[in-house]
């Protein structure tokens, strides 16, 4: 390893403290006793939304389009996760259902 | 405030981590696994596990820890990883203003799965909301921390093939989206997220695209402020 030990724990401190920071940082900005700029509240109640969309396209990031199996297993399994979604309105049910039928796709029918 | 509240809320928080419990089994696993093949025995797993607590940010590691030591970098592709959490800590000012003591850590806590549920769920009545928000992310991170280590004792013991199970988080994340969508009229700052994060994804490519894609959701969600803000009640 091209590390010793102090190096390797110092290196995992700094990865600590700057994730806390970005997890922080904004609560340090806007403190609660302090009136927090309109802009900042309208945000708050909005990112919501935004980011949904966001981790979702970021969950199916290493997805290709263009090589087999060309991103069906994962279209298939979100498609099935929604309509189950809409009918039965049970995030277990949804949620298990879709991640079955996602294992079965991508280990049986796309292998 | 009672003295039952800490449990009552431990119960009304616990079913909505089950999918966390579920994709965390083979994210945390794999990750233990991974650590485990570059040299780095329990002790480390849970040490990198305990503190840092960022699944994407943990894999990263496992490049920068098997590289010469250099923290500059380190902390500048930390901070870069993690930048999404500046957009959760706007979102969750609110809701966690009334946490007292338990505000701190559920703020340490806030991964990318705790924050979806938390700032989608009202918490159910005579629950209280600061109890509720702790439980969920301290289960959620207990799940990573004991995860990791399972993974780096006897991961390769595992006799069921567990790939696709880390799909469990994309669909948590596709069912609230739509929960979501169903609670609103007008779909604007959704459709912002949608659009704005999957053209990044594709003009910056998987490995670039998170920072453009918070920087265009910032920037549009802003210039269509007059729009927006009567949508969201």
């Amino acid at each position: 390893m091209p590390m010793n030990s102090l190096e390797i724990f110092l290196t995992i401190l700094i990865m600590a403290a700057g994730t806390a920071a970005t997890r922080f940082v904004s609560f340090w900005l806007f403190p609660a006793h302090k009136k927090t700029p309109n802009v900042v509240i309208y945000l708050g109640k909005v990112l919501p939304y935004s980011v949904m969309g966001m981790l979702i396209v970021y969950c199916l990031k290493d997805v290709s389009i263009l090589h087999w199996s060309h991103g069906l297993p994962e279209f298939i399994a979100i498609g099935a996760t929604a309509a189950l979604h809409l009918w039965k309105k049970n995030m277990m049910i949804s949620i298990s259902a879709g991640t079955i039928l996602y294992m079965i796709l991508i280990q049986f029918v796309f292998n | 405030m009672d003295k039952n509240a800490p449990r009552r809320a431990l119960k009304a928080a616990f079913p909505y981590t089950l999918p966390i419990l579920t994709g965390y089994m083979f994210l945390g696993i794999a990750y233990g696994i991974l650590m485990n093949k570059k040299g780095f025995g329990v002790g480390w797993t849970a040490i990198s596990s305990i503190t840092i607590f960022a699944g994407a940010m943990q894999y990263v590691s496992l490049t920068l820890l098997t590289a010469p030591f250099n923290p500059v970098y380190t902390l500048v592709l930390t901070l870069m990883v993690n930048a999404r959490h500046v957009f959760y800590g706007i979102s969750m000012l609110e809701r966690y203003k009334n946490s007292g003591r338990l505000k701190i850590p559920t703020i340490f806590f806030m991964a990318d799965e705790a924050f979806s549920i938390n700032c989608s769920v009202n918490p159910p009545k005579g629950v209280d909301g600061g109890w509720f928000y702790f439980w969920v992310s301290l289960l959620n991170y207990l799940y990573w921390v004991i995860y990791g280590c399972i993974g780096n004792l006897i991961g390769n013991l595992i006799p069921f093939e567990t790939k696709g199970l880390d799909f469990v988080l994309t669909a948590l994340f596709v069912v609230i989206f739509i929960n979501q969508w169903q609670e609103q009229k007008k779909h604007t700052a959704a459709l912002v997220g949608l659009l704005c994060s999957f053209l990044c994804l594709v003009i910056f490519k998987a490995e670039n695209f998170m920072i453009p894609s918070m920087l265009a959701i910032l920037t549009s969600l802003l210039f269509m402020r007059g729009k927006i803000e009567g949508e969201v009640s």
